[in-house]
C-alpha cells in the first residue's frame, strides 16, 4: 500500500514538473539569409546570433507566454543577396511555411523588399541589419528597427573630426547602394550643421574592385579625413587601396568593414581605421532585461569560436527583442505583441531600444547610440579593436591623426 | 593635370591586366567558337590558388604564377573534356549553357569553402610617386608581367608547332584536319592555355586588391568588351583592347562620378560595335 502511494506521489510530481514543458508549443520564425552573394560575409554573423539566441532559449524551455512554454523553430532560405529572391520567399515563409514572426534579412534593401511581403500579410518583423530609414517612413505598423538610422551613423565620426580638427577638409565617398547613399544624406547634413568642410563628395559602384580613380581624386580634393564606404567588400577594397596608394589622411572612417574581425587581415592597412559601430563587445551597458554584453561575448565565443562584431549581436538582440515582447503581451497574437513592442523603452546588452511610434514613422530606432571602434596596435604588435569614442565608452585613446607616409 | 596625368597611367596598368584576362577568353573563342562562361570563376580561382601559395605555403607571389599557370592548364584541359567536347559542333547555346553550368559549380562549391567573405594577399613592394599621387610597385609589376605573359603566347601560337595547330584549327578545323592534326587534343590544349593565362590574371590581380569568389566576374564582364574591342578571336587585339579600355577608364574618371564611368564606357563600346562590328584592331587578327 505504501509502495502504491509513494508510486502515485512520484507520478504526480512527474506530471506536474513536466507540465510547462509537456506543453511547449512551437513558434516558428522565418527570415532569409544570405547564404550566398556578395552579402554572405555580413549575413553570416547575424544568423549566427539568431541561432544562439534560439539555442538558448529553448534551452531554458522556451519563451513563456503565460502558462505555456514555446520552443522557437528558426526557418530560414538562402536569399542569394537578391531581392527578387527575398521578395518571393517571405511569401513563402508566411504563406506555405505559417511563420508566426519574421526577422529581417541582411541589408537594408533586402529589408525594404521583405518590408513590403511582411505588412501585406501583417506579419511582425524585428528588422536587424537594416539602417535604411525611409523604410520605416512608408506608414508600416509592424516593422521594428534594431539598428541605429543610416543618416546618424557617421554623427560619431563627425563629432571627432569637430573635436580634434574643426577646419579639416572631408572627402566623402560611398558605395551608391541604398543603406550607404542614406548613411552619406546624412553625414553631409550633419556636416552642414556642424560647420565642417565637405570638399569632396562623390558616390561609387557597390561592386567596384579598383578605387584608383576615385582615390586620385581624394588627392586632387586636397582632403585630409576621410569618411564612407559601403559594406564589407568594398570598404576592405578601398582601405588597402588607400594604404598602398600611400594617401595621407589624419582620419579615416569606413562603415560596415572594419567592424568584422577579418578585417585585421589587411595588417598595416587596417590600422587607424575606424568604423562607427552598432555595438562592441567592451560596451558597459547594464540591461533591464537579458544577458550582460559580457555574458553574449562569452557565450557566443564558446559556441562559434570567435569574437562577435555587431552583426551577430544584432540578431541575437532581435531575438531577445521580440521574446520579451511576447512574454511581456502574454499572447503570440500580432495586435498584443504589437502594443509590448511600441510601449519597449529598455537598456539590453546591445544597447537601449526604443521604438518611434508617430505614423510617419512607426518602428524607426530612436533609443539606440551608435560607438566608435578603431583597430589599434595591441600587445605583441596584434591589430585589436579599441573602442574610441564616445569618451564615456571608450577602450583606449584614439590615434589621431595618423602617421603620414613619405613620398 | 596631375590628376589627369595619374590616372591615365593608373588606366594603363590596370588596362594591361584587362587585356591579359581578356586573352584567355579571346582565344577559347577564337580557337572553338565557344564563349566561356566559367571565365570569371577561373579568374576567381587564380586569386585563390595565389592566396594558397602566398599566404599559406609562403610563397613569392610571382614565383606562384608558375604552378598556378600549370594548374590552370591542367583545370582548363580537365573542363574541356567534361563539359565542352561534346557539345562542340552542336548549337551555340549548348555550349553556353555547359560552361554556365561549370561557373555554376565552381561558384557555389568556392563560396561554401570560402564564403563571399574577401580575402587579402599582404604583400607589397616600392611604388613610384609623383606630387602626392603614388603607383604600387604591385600595380606595375603586374601591368609589366601581364605583357610578358602575352608576349609568351604570342611566341607560343607563332614559333612553336602546337602553336601553329592551334591558330590552324582556329583557321578552318576541317583542313587542320585533313593536314593530320589532331583536332581535339588541339582544342584541349587551347582551352587550358586560355584558363591558364585566365588563372595567371587572377593570381597577378590577387596581388593588388582583395578579392572574393564573385570578383572574376567584373572582369568577366570587361573581358567581353576587351575581346570585343580587340576583335573576337584575336589575343594580341585583347591585350591592345585591354589597354584602350584601361585608358578610357582613366581620362574619363577625373571628370564624371567614378560611378558613371561604367555607362560611359558601355556606351563608347555601343558606338565601336556600331562603327566597328569586327573589332577596333581587326588588322592584328592571327588567322
Amino acid at each position: 500500500m505504501l509502495r502504491m502511494s509513494a508510486m502515485a506521489v512520484t507520478l504526480t510530481c512527474a506530471v506536474l514538473l513536466a507540465a510547462p514543458f509537456a506543453q511547449a508549443k512551437t513558434l516558428t520564425i522565418g527570415f532569409t539569409t544570405s547564404e550566398t552573394g556578395k552579402l554572405n560575409a555580413d549575413s553570416k554573423p547575424q544568423l549566427l546570433g539568431f541561432e544562439l539566441w534560439r539555442d538558448q532559449v529553448n534551452t531554458a524551455g522556451g519563451i513563456k507566454v503565460g502558462s505555456k512554454h514555446y520552443k522557437v523553430a528558426l526557418k530560414y532560405y538562402d536569399d542569394q543577396s537578391s531581392a527578387g529572391r527575398v521578395q518571393q520567399l517571405y511569401s513563402r515563409l508566411i504563406l506555405q511555411d505559417n511563420a508566426d514572426f519574421l526577422f529581417s534579412p541582411y541589408s537594408s534593401g533586402l529589408t525594404a523588399t521583405a518590408a513590403v511581403v511582411s505588412e501585406q500579410f501583417g506579419k511582425i518583423m524585428i528588422t536587424t541589419g537594416a539602417a535604411e530609414g525611409k523604410t520605416y517612413r512608408l506608414g508600416n505598423k509592424h516593422l521594428f528597427q534594431l539598428y541605429t538610422p543610416a543618416d546618424k551613423y557617421l554623427k560619431s565620426a563627425l563629432d571627432v573630426i569637430k573635436a580634434k580638427s574643426p577646419k579639416a577638409k572631408i572627402a566623402l565617398i560611398y558605395s551608391n547602394d541604398g543603406f550607404s547613399s542614406a548613411v552619406a544624406k546624412g553625414a553631409l547634413a550633419n556636416a552642414k550643421r556642424m560647420g565642417l568642410h565637405v570638399v569632396f563628395d562623390e558616390s561609387y559602384a557597390s561592386d567596384t574592385t579598383d578605387f584608383g580613380p576615385i582615390i586620385n581624386k581624394i588627392v586632387a580634393s586636397g582632403a585630409n579625413v576621410l569618411i564612407g564606404g559601403g559594406h564589407y567588400a568594398d570598404g576592405s577594397t578601398l582601405a588597402r587601396q588607400l594604404h598602398d596608394k600611400k594617401v595621407n589622411l589624419h582620419f579615416i572612417s569606413l562603415l560596415v568593414a572594419p567592424d568584422i574581425p577579418k578585417f585585421a587581415n589587411l595588417g598595416e592597412a587596417a590600422l587607424g581605421v575606424t568604423v562607427p559601430s552598432q555595438w562592441e563587445h567592451s560596451v558597459g551597458y547594464k540591461p533591464d532585461f537579458g544577458v550582460a554584453p559580457s555574458a553574449f561575448t562569452k557565450a557566443f565565443e564558446a559556441k562559434y569560436g570567435n569574437q562577435p562584431g555587431y552583426h551577430a549581436a544584432g540578431g541575437y538582440a532581435a531575438g531577445l527583442v521580440l521574446q520579451h515582447a511576447i512574454e511581456k503581451a502574454g499572447s503570440i497574437k500580432t495586435a498584443a505583441v504589437t502594443k509590448a513592442l511600441n510601449g519597449m523603452n529598455a537598456m539590453t546588452f546591445y544597447g537601449r531600444v526604443h521604438f518611434a511610434t508617430g505614423a510617419g514613422d512607426h518602428g524607426l530606432q530612436i533609443g539606440h547610440d551608435m560607438v566608435l571602434a578603431q583597430w589599434q596596435k595591441g600587445a605583441n604588435n596584434k591589430l585589436v579593436s579599441q573602442v574610441v569614442w564616445p569618451a564615456s565608452a571608450q577602450t583606449a585613446p584614439i590615434l589621431y591623426p595618423l602617421k603620414t607616409f613619405a613620398h | 593635370m596631375y590628376d589627369l596625368v595619374a590616372s591615365l597611367a593608373s588606366g594603363v596598368l590596370v588596362g594591361a591586366i584587362y587585356g591579359l584576362a581578356a586573352i584567355g577568353l579571346s582565344l577559347i573563342f577564337g580557337v572553338m567558337k565557344v564563349i566561356n562562361l566559367t571565365h570569371g570563376a577561373m579568374i576567381a580561382l587564380g586569386m585563390f590558388a595565389l592566396y594558397f601559395f602566398v599566404s599559406v605555403l609562403g610563397f613569392n607571389p610571382y614565383v606562384s604564377l608558375l604552378p598556378i599557370v600549370a594548374g590552370g592548364f591542367v583545370v582548363g584541359v580537365m573542363v574541356y573534356w567534361i563539359a565542352v567536347n561534346r557539345v562542340i559542333g552542336s548549337s551555340d547555346l549548348m555550349s553556353l549553357l555547359a560552361t554556365f553550368a561549370m561557373n555554376m559549380i565552381i561558384i557555389g562549391v568556392g563560396t561554401a569553402l570560402w564564403t563571399t567573405s574577401p580575402y587579402n594577399v599582404d604583400f607589397s613592394l616600392p611604388g613610384i610617386s609623383w606630387h602626392g599621387y603614388t603607383i604600387p610597385g604591385t600595380q606595375i609589376v603586374a601591368a609589366a608581367l601581364a605583357i610578358v605573359i602575352a608576349g609568351l603566347l604570342y611566341v607560343f601560337l607563332y614559333h612553336t608547332r602546337t602553336g601553329k595547330a592551334v591558330r590552324a584549327v582556329a583557321s578552318n578545323r576541317q583542313a587542320a584536319e585533313l593536314m593530320g592534326i589532331p583536332t581535339r587534343r588541339i582544342l584541349a590544349i587551347a582551352f587550358g592555355l586560355g584558363i591558364a593565362v585566365a588563372g595567371a590574371a587572377g593570381a597577378l590581380i590577387a596581388t593588388l586588391f582583395p578579392f572574393t569568389i564573385l570578383s572574376g566576374g567584373s572582369y568577366e564582364l570587361k573581358s567581353f568588351v576587351v575581346t570585343v574591342l580587340g576583335g573576337l578571336g584575336n589575343p594580341a587585339g585583347a591585350l591592345a583592347g585591354g589597354i584602350l579600355l584601361g585608358l578610357i577608364e582613366g581620362g574619363v574618371a577625373p571628370f564624371v562620378d567614378v560611378s558613371w564611368t561604367p555607362v560611359i564606357e558601355f556606351s563608347l563600346f555601343v558606338l565601336i560595335l556600331i562603327a566597328f562590328p569586327a573589332g577596333l584592331f581587326r588588322i592584328g587578327k592571327n588567322h
